[in-house]
């Protein structure tokens, strides 16, 4: 339980910056999710947050005390990585006892304890004497979340923690971790992904970063919904949302409008935009339509149900009422 | 090894097919291995069982073709005396013998060990990042890269007793108050010949230990930061654990080469009893006192020697050399 504070946190490798002076509140028991594209620094944020990495300048706090200086276990955090970083030599149960066997004042009784309710919660109890080399991969990085659990961490931080897994686990895993949010309503967790998805179903609240720099902070749905610069509107979202511009636009009065597919109908007549059918992809419960209408990319209009258009077949496009996002040349909404 | 992996729970007919291409595979690994086999039979095996043949006859070195079969004489003979007393004779009860075994051991536990700290040591500070690393690891290679000749020879004007740079420097020093001669003198010639050693062959084990370190994941060290496990302590109980397959690799090559030691003692303390080793005395016999046949059995010897503790190392570290962990 946790509140953390970031102060105008800002962090170099030698010359490059690659932190550019981030402020961020996490609140108490908060799930927080960081997203952005790749290379923009949320791996890098989170190492400061953890203390793996020293805080070029700028102030972080825990609950008001400034912990720049701390080390990561003084810090009371826990992590989860990527890769697992299990340690190869021991069973499931020595790597997540490691930890608590190397601190003083726990007894042996309450260690076993500690592991066992850890296990249970994310069904690993049967795979407590394996190496983790004879465990799957979806194995392996539950042993890594129960390893963090058993720390009972202020701060639980997630680093892609699914991106080694497998389509169907990674569902599995991230509704896993969506239970064990529930479950530890105390606990602060800063979670890092570039999957928008895993973003909008785990997190309270998304911090997209871009480039070192907060882009914008809020729950899914004001993201989703009233998105604060074109970035972050064609970030959150799938299918990404279309853009048109210029001569597309002017029935708007803006330089550029944005539309979701899913917000975007096909109509028998007088749409707003009419253009050619390229491609069509079926997606079972409903289907992608790419149309292009002479701007950059071709729009894609997501329709339910299978497959109904032909490529090469023109259609007439128009938005759902108050579904159309007007941005300036800045890339600033205008509302 | 590899029939392991093939659990009895497999169908009969799977089975069949599995063990048609596991008899494919053994076959064309045995055709590899032939060529080698030869070179091996040719340069080692032949010249082995040479040696073993010579040690139970009366070979000298000018008559090595007609040397007669005399059983284990060279090894243990005995004769009553008319007073009753048996008197033995042979290598088993050769006191220089002995000496000699008992300075090898010394030598390679000594030095072995030494270079196993040191090598440890130099591998840690290798493989933290830090400028010009890849020089640092080229040139720490070089007293490995120097023939054991030229430095022993070098060693050897260094620790002169006259001329020498290491007298002179301590003496300045004040660490001794007059000259020693290191290499003559019985007390310290077992020190300088392992110093040099150490000095030569560190540089070997800290690569192999290396290799070894750079096997070990980082991301493991960061995990271990968040468990707040201490520096120290990961030392022992991540970087130790995992490396040591490699380690125990790198120990089992440095055992059997000090072992062997003949070189450096050869140039460096020549004739001093206090360094002779099996081999310079297996050698003493075979070429300067033409005692062909009893440098043989020492040889013989040296060579059980070093094979029962090969096997003793193995079994007691249970080293693995198929790779990975046991
Ligand atoms: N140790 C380092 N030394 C120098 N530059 C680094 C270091 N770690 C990260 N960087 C740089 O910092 C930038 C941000 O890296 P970071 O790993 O935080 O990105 P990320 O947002 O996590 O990307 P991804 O989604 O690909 O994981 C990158 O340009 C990277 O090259
Ligand atoms: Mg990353």
């Amino acid at each position: 339980m946790a509140n953390l504070q970031l102060n105008n946190i800002r962090k170099s490798f030698g010359a490059v910056e690659v932190i550019k002076g981030v402020s961020l509140e996490v609140e108490s028991g908060e799930f927080m999710v960081f997203v952005g594209p790749s290379g923009c620094g949320k791996s890098t944020l989170l190492r400061l947050v953890a203390g793996l990495e020293d805080i070029t300048s700028g102030e972080l706090t825990f609950d008001g005390q400034v912990v720049n200086a701390l080390t990561p276990s003084k810090r009371g955090i826990a992590m989860v990585f990527q890769s697992y970083a299990l340690y190869p030599h021991m069973t499931v149960y020595e790597n997540m006892a490691f930890g608590m066997t190397l601190e003083k004042g726990h007894s042996k009784e309450e260690i076993r304890q500690r592991v066992e309710r850890a296990a249970d919660m994310l069904q690993i109890r049967q795979y407590l004497d394996r190496l983790p080399k004879q465990l799957s991969g979806g194995q392996r990085q539950r042993v890594a979340i129960g390893r963090a659990i058993t720390r009972d961490p202020r701060v639980f931080l997630f680093d892609e923690p699914l991106s080694n897994l497998d389509a169907a686990l990674r569902v599995a895993t991230r509704i896993e971790i969506a239970k064990l949010h529930e479950s530890m309503h105390n606990t602060t967790m800063i979670y890092v992904t570039h999957d928008q998805v895993e973003a909008m179903t785990l997190a309270d609240r998304i911090c997209v970063l871009r480039d070192g720099i907060v882009e914008q902070v809020g729950t899914p749905m004001e993201l989703y919904e009233r998105p604060d610069s074109m970035f972050v509107a064609g970030f959150i979202g799938s299918p990404k949302m279309n853009f048109m511009s210029g001569k597309l636009a002017e029935t708007f009065n803006a330089p550029t409008v944005g539309v979701r597919g899913e917000h975007m109908v096909v109509k028998p007549s007088d749409g707003v935009w009419t253009g050619t059918v390229i491609h069509s992809e079926n997606l079972g419960s409903d289907s992608y339509i790419y149309v292009d209408i002479g701007a950059d990319e071709p729009v894609v209009v997501r329709e339910e149900g299978g497959k109904k258009h032909q490529s090469g077949e023109k259609v007439n496009l128009a938005p759902l009422e108050g579904r159309v996002h007007r941005f300036d040349n800045a890339g600033k909404p205008i509302r | 090894m590899t029939t392991d992996t093939m659990t009895p729970a497999i169908p009969v007919t799977r089975g069949s097919a599995r063990s048609e291409l596991m008899k494919q595979r053994v076959l064309a690994a045995r055709w590899f291995l032939v060529p080698m086999l030869i070179a091996l039979g040719v340069v080692a095996g032949w010249p082995l069982l040479r040696s073993i043949w010579f040690s139970f006859t009366d070979a000298s070195l000018n008559n090595l073709y007609g040397a007669e079969f005399i059983g284990i004489g060279n090894y243990l003979r005995w004769t009553t005396l008319e007073s009753g007393r048996t008197i033995y004779r042979g290598l088993l009860v050769d006191s220089a013998w002995w000496n000699a075994v008992w300075n090898t051991v010394r030598f390679a536990a000594i030095s072995v060990g030494l270079e196993t700290v040191f090598g440890m040591i130099v591998a840690l500070v290798l493989n933290a990042e830090f400028r010009g690393r890849g020089f640092v690891r080229a040139a720490i290679l070089i007293p490995w890269a120097i023939p054991t000749i030229v430095s022993a020879r070098m060693w050897g004007w260094m620790l002169n007793d006259q001329f020498g740079i290491i007298n002179d420097m301590m003496l300045r020093l004040g660490l001794i108050s007059q000259k020693i001669a290191w290499t003559a003198s019985a007390d310290t010639a077992m020190t300088a010949v392992i110093v040099v050693d150490v000095w030569k062959t560190t540089p070997f084990m800290a690569l192999l230990v290396l290799a070894g370190l750079q096997m070990i994941p980082r991301d493991i060290y960061e995990a271990a930061d968040i468990d707040g496990v201490s520096k120290w302590k990961q030392f022992w109980r991540i970087t130790l654990p995992l490396v040591r397959p490699a380690l125990m690799v790198a120990i089992i090559f440095r055992i059997l080469d000090a072992m062997r030691i003949f070189d450096l003692i050869y140039v460096l303390t020549p004739n001093s009893s206090s360094t002779k080793t099996m081999s310079v005395l297996a050698r003493e016999n075979l070429f300067d006192f033409d005692n062909f046949a009893y440098g043989s059995a020492q040889s013989t010897l040296l060579f059980l020697i070093i094979a029962g503790m090969t096997v003793l190392y193995i079994w007691l570290g249970r080293v693995n050399f198929e790779g990975g962990e046991r």
